[in-house]
């Protein structure tokens, strides 16, 4: 089959590999009809994520057609399946708790020391996201092997309803919603949001749903900076303000109530900080860029909270601990529970709540992933989202 | 191994067990690692009371043949291609609590260890390992290492997160892609 494989820094190509099969009995096979590139893929891109092979499959954001499901997969054959990128196996304690991404089983036992020496604890295992998170092969391919597939993915019975509907039920939805979860907003509440990216803009519109008054949206590209507003958020553009002042002046001098980082690795702005920090990444001294968190945690209100679903891989220096403990905030951070959001935000969509396709820009075929990962990287204010069709010809980019 | 050495050596003062000791005796090679399972006790003792099963989820195991109720034959893997075998008794067993073993007198292998079982109430079963073994630089402690492909301790804790995978998932989770990758592997 055909699949997207990462080689190295800025070398993601479109290759032929060994299809997949079932090996285990709660195994299924899906036969991938869309698959987007994420946010957080572009790290990948970047080379800030470690424990990445020659030849690995990226993606992890995919649906598409059951083709063969093992004796214990609860799926059938046929069935149209959205899949979570985090793989869970529904029986452990923490999938008792519904805290899917904390799954104790679903990353292989060799694959587990690489998080055990870094985080204290193993990863979850997650599609194509490099061997801490157990170096599955992931969806940006024709077909993939979903492992415990009785828990994870969910059938979509409507099949009235688009795959562009429901794709991002796969992360960036479900990562929008429960970070604004994470900032635990009441009613009346100023929400601040960092980052525009297709999480920015869920969260956005999950704040509105969960109560915020207003909403401010934080970024530097003028067309997601539009789209926020387009939900009703009031935009800061960080290129042409100054973010803490302006927040104050907002607030009142007091600060928003509650904050949300959807910025991350990803913080590609050109501030001074972040170009020392980059070097810093670059030359494997292990240290994230952090502005963004930065000017989350001294914007914030006192007693306020902070929410940060971003991605960030190792460690950091001038972090603002001090001002964390001394304003007395909350911090709440996580690979998202997926399998917790899939129904009642699928419901959601069914019903018109959320709307998720404004974000597609770029529909490519699988073999112009390459050329996806390009736009998607240097070209963030127009290729806002990018989703691969299998069997699309090749060179057909549609809009 | 007794259960007192088991236990605290500075008793009232550290209830780290002595296996994480940092003056830990070096003439003696002892780990311990523990994995907490959500099964009940009794059903995860009597998985491993029957030595056949424990080839499912041991890396480098190539047969566990039963001799009689409380002694077995391991065959396992050893480098280019060999295998080593030793016979192992079963000393001490406390239905749905722990087994203690050691190999028979004048294995290759000189080792033993226990198996213990705690009720961890909701969370399952607390499950621990402790291994014992000749120190490295004897021949034994060479052989073991060998035998174990990577250090012994990170060997037992992988061993006891598939245990924990089979239990709680009914398999094993892999990332291969398909059984030819599988069997590649050389699982
Ligand atoms: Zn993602
Ligand atoms: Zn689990």
């Amino acid at each position: 089959m055909k699949a997207i494989t990462w080689h190295g820094k800025h070398d993601v190509r479109c290759d032929t590999v060994d299809d997949p099969a079932i090996v285990n009995p709660r195994d299924a096979i899906i036969r991938v009809t869309s698959t987007a590139i994420c946010g957080s893929d572009l790290h990948l891109y970047d080379g800030y994520i470690p424990t990445m092979q020659k030849g690995d499959i990226l993606g992890h954001e995919f649906m598409g057609e059951v083709v063969e499901a093992g004796p214990k997969s609860s799926l059938n054959t046929g069935q149209r399946v959205v899949v979570p990128f985090t793989i869970s196996c529904g029986s452990c304690y923490h999938c008792s708790k519904t805290q899917y991404s904390a799954c104790e089983n679903a990353n292989p036992a060799d694959n587990q020391d690489i998080g055990r020496e870094g985080y204290g604890h193993p990863m979850p295992g997650l599609f194509g996201y490099s061997h801490m998170t157990g170096g599955y092969a992931g969806g940006q391919a024709e077909y993939v092997r979903v492992p415990f597939s009785d828990v994870g993915p969910l059938v979509i019975p409507d099949e009235s309803i688009p795959d562009d509907k429901v794709l991002f039920l796969s992360d960036i939805l479900p990562t929008g919603w429960m970070a604004a979860e994470n900032a635990e907003i009441e009613p009346g509440d100023t929400v601040a949001v960092w980052g525009c990216g297709p999480v920015g803009l869920f969260a956005v519109q999950s704040a509105f749903l969960m109560g915020a008054e207003r909403v401010i949206a934080i970024d530097h590209f003028p067309h997601r900076l539009e789209l926020a507003r387009k939900f009703g958020a009031e935009t800061v553009n960080f290129e042409e303000s100054k973010v803490y002042e302006a927040l104050m002046e907002m607030t009142g001098g007091i600060g928003p109530d509650a904050a949300i980082d959807c910025v991350g690795l990803e913080a590609h702005g050109a501030f001074a900080d972040n170009i020392i920090d980059q070097i810093k990444a670059s030359t494997f001294l292990g240290t994230d860029r952090i502005h963004a968190i930065r000017q989350v945690i001294l914007a914030t209100r006192k007693g306020g909270r902070v929410s940060m679903p971003a991605v960030y891989g190792g460690f950091v220096d001038k972090f603002p601990l001090g001002a964390l403990m001394e304003k007395g905030l909350t911090l709440k951070t996580g690979q998202t529970h997926v399998q917790r959001y899939l129904q009642p935000l699928y419901a959601a969509i069914a019903e018109d709540k959320i709307d998720s396709t404004f974000l597609i820009s770029h529909r490519m075929a699988l073999e112009d992933g390459p050329l996806g990962y390009q736009k998607f990287h240097d070209e963030q204010d127009s290729y806002t989202k990018i989703v691969l069709k299998p069997g699309q010809a090749a060179g057909a980019t549609a809009a | 191994m007794t259960d007192s050495e088991m236990r605290s050596r500075t008793a009232g003062q550290d209830d780290a067990p002595v296996t994480a000791s940092k003056t830990a005796d070096p003439d003696r090679k002892l780990l311990a690692e523990a994995v907490t399972i959500n099964r009940p006790a009794r059903e995860l003792y009597d998985f491993w009371r029957d030595p056949t099963n424990l080839v499912s989820f041991m890396d480098n195991i190539v047969s566990i043949e039963p001799i009689d109720r409380d002694r077995s034959r391991w065959t396992v893997k050893a480098p280019a291609g060999r295998e080593v075998s030793w016979e192992s008794v079963i000393t001490k067993d406390v239905p749905g609590e722990e087994i203690t073993w050691q190999s028979a007198e004048g294995a290759d292998v000189a080792n033993s260890g226990r198996i213990e079982f705690r009720d961890a109430g909701r969370r399952g079963t607390v499950v621990r390992a402790v291994i014992a073994y000749d120190p490295p630089g004897g021949v034994i402690g060479e052989l073991v290492a060998k035998l174990f492909q990577r250090e012994p301790r990170i060997q037992t804790r992988r061993d006891l997160r598939r245990f924990k995978q089979l239990m709680e998932t009914g398999e094993i989770a892999t990332n291969a892609r398909n059984p030819r990758i599988l069997a590649g592997e050389g699982k």
